[in-house]
């Protein structure tokens, strides 16, 4: 890469950056604790993740101007894995999530992408919002009316806070007024440092302390693979997103790689495994951040918070993290998805449905994503196998023409054959396949079942207007049974 | 007078209305209109999350602005559309500033005091901020 262009990227928008970076370092601290909360590992687990995969995605990510850190998404992912095995097999599966997906930005997979219809994506930030939500509620419980009040009271600052100023993060003015509350009341309220250790240390390099055996690997794979995948979907539903709101482009192969190589480092040095931020992207650019220096600023940022207010951090009250998690989540749900449920076709209300059920019921994103792509896979064949035949009487009594209408494959040949009268005491059937198409050996199979229906009854067949495509389909595979049959 | 004139718009009903009285504006001098539609953040996340690709997106996007054109279609008026990113009150001003209008014309939602101190009024940032004659529409 040439010099200049580097430098664009990097200093061309010096200011901004750095003013916008420092903004998401404030708001991205409370979140990385709530993630850490959510996986069921120590606070510190999240900052770690959040300052390695911030730094390393501004040097590696292909997109300049997005914000990667501990991501919802990833933490509901790997709560079962640590509340099973402990953090030490969480940082290896975190290594071997990078692993696959710098082998996913080689092998170009960010393309597969599209292979995931738009309803399992909204379905799936819609249930990502719910599982956000969900996780908070356990705060609650044992709590009294000062847990709800203090948690209203963020809430309240977080969305009244932006109509006097939009410079300070209001997310970071709630926390600090919550917290100021908590300690000159003296509340009895669970905060921070109950929940976990915070220690005002930079992270530094460990292996992690875990057999490298088979077994370790057949416990760690699945929750890997479906970090990596669930995490490029976001990484690049977030690029394209941060893509729109520049209007300029990025190399998703080489985001792909980026989130990889950021996991690696997180999980060498003590992180969890993360992702790109909708929220904090969209904060970022807002804020006047477009190039790497506001990812690296970021990063740097909060560590310096940490190490320095690290003793004030853990008494953050969890009522205060509680109300930001929830506007976390109402801000990831996609109201408009909702408002317009009853006008968007049918079936892909279904899919988006049915991904936030399977989600919700399995608390695994994958799971869900994975439902709600064969569901639409199976809706998909089920619109396109319609088929229609429309018989026209040519000779009356001896020869018939059945126009087909339609995509002939696996799915639809069923309805077909069966729209065929093949008793009729005709002589001859002419069967037009002009606007039809024969997709696989299962097509095939039907022309042949369909012919030797007639044959059987004297009748003599003969297929016209085949396309280019489907004739030397028809010549390939048809060619064989045919000739074995007679 | 009025040869080039700015339409702030984004299909809704009120930018429709303000676009009759935008053409009614540029007809004086048969006069250019140009449509700026600012895409703010919220808004790029729905329409990337529902859309199919980039291009499909600015399709979209385009397909919004469809009665705003016909509107000036239909009065006879060459127009162009323009598309920018970022809070909509600050872009627009921005837009309109840095391109020499003569005019600049927006419609208003007719928030109730509340509604606007909750959500902010776009037309009352540009009729501030802009500096040239703005026409508010109502």
């Amino acid at each position: 890469m040439n010099i200049a262009k580097l430098k664009e990227t990097w200093f061309g928008n010096v200011r901004g950056d750095v003013l916008a970076g420092i903004v998401v370092a404030l708001a991205l601290i409370p979140e990385a604790i709530a993630f850490s909360i959510i996986a069921g590992v120590d606070p510190m687990v999240g900052l770690y993740a959040s300052f390695c995969i911030a730094v390393v995605i501004a040097f590696v990510g292909g997109r300049p101007g997005m914000i990667s850190a501990a991501t919802g998404a990833m933490a509901l992912l790997m709560v079962t894995l640590v509340a099973d095995h402990g953090l030490q097999y969480l940082l290896a599966a975190t290594i071997l999530t990078g692993v696959l997906q710098i082998l996913f930005g080689v092998f170009k997979l960010a393309t597969v992408m599209k292979f995931v219809p738009r309803s399992v994506m909204v379905g799936f930030v819609n249930a990502l919002a719910i599982l956000i939500f969900m996780a908070q509620i356990q705060h609650f419980e044992g709590e009294g009316l000062l847990m709800y009040s203090l948690v209203a009271l963020t809430l309240a600052i977080i969305y009244i806070f932006p109509k006097l100023t939009k410079i300070i993060p209001s997310t970071l003015v709630a926390i600090i007024v919550v917290t100021v509350m908590a300690i000159y009341f003296g509340f009895d309220i669970r905060s921070v440092g109950d929940l976990g250790n915070l220690s005002s240390e930079l992270p530094v390099f460990l292996l992690p302390d875990i057999p490298l055996t088979f077994e370790t690997l057949a416990i760690i794979f699945p929750y890997s693979l479906s970090l990596a995948v669930v995490g490029l979907l976001e990484s690049l539903l977030t690029a394209n997103i941060v893509d729109d709101m520049t209007d300029t482009e990025s190399d998703k192969n080489k985001e792909s790689r980026g989130q990889g190589i950021a996991n690696i480092v997180s999980g060498f040095f003590g992180g969890m495994a993360g992702c790109a931020m909708i929220g904090q992207s969209v904060i970022n650019v807002k804020s006047g951040g477009n190039g790497r220096l506001s990812a690296l600023v970021a990063g740097v940022f909060l560590m310096f918070l940490i190490i320095v207010l690290g003793g004030l951090v853990v008494q953050i009250p969890m009522a205060a993290l509680a109300g930001v998690m929830i506007m976390v989540s109402i801000s990831t749900f996609d109201w408009s998805s909702v408002k317009n449920l009853h006008k968007i076709p049918r079936t892909d209300a279904a899919v988006m449905v049915i991904t936030v059920v399977t989600v919700v019921v399995t608390h695994d994103l994958s799971i869900g994503v994975l439902a709600g792509v064969l569901l639409s896979a199976i809706f998909f064949a089920a619109k396109i196998s319609k088929v229609t035949v429309t018989q026209i009487v040519a000779v009356k009594g001896k020869k018939k023409v059945y126009k087909v209408d339609g995509q002939i494959f696996f799915a639809s040949v069923n309805d077909l054959v069966a729209k065929f009268n093949f008793n009729e005491g005709i002589e001859e059937v002419e069967i037009d396949l002009t606007n039809a198409h024969l997709w696989d050996d299962s097509a095939i199979g039907a022309l042949d079942k369909i012919e030797s229906k007639f044959e059987q009854n004297h009748v003599k067949v003969e297929y016209v207007g085949l396309n280019a495509e489907s004739k030397s389909l028809k010549k390939k595979i048809g060619g064989l049974s045919k000739a074995s049959g007679h | 007078m009025y040869k080039k004139v700015l339409l702030a718009a984004d299909g809704s009903d009120h930018s429709i209305r303000a676009a009759s009285h935008a053409a009614k504006v540029a007809k004086i001098d048969q006069g250019k209109i140009d449509i700026v539609y600012a895409v703010d953040g919220k808004t790029s996340k729905e329409d990337v999350l529902h859309g199919l690709d980039k291009y499909q997106v600015k399709k979209e996007r385009k397909e919004k602005l469809k009665p705003i054109i016909d509107v000036i279609e239909a009065a006879d008026l060459e127009c162009e559309t323009h598309f920018v990113h970022g809070e909509p009150g600050p872009s627009i001003v921005d837009f309109a500033n840095n391109n020499d209008y003569d005019c600049v014309v927006v419609g208003s939602r007719g928030l109730n005091k509340v509604q606007t101190m909750i959500l902010g009024s776009v037309s009352h940032k540009i009729a501030k901020r802009v500096h040239c004659p703005v026409l508010i529409v109502k």
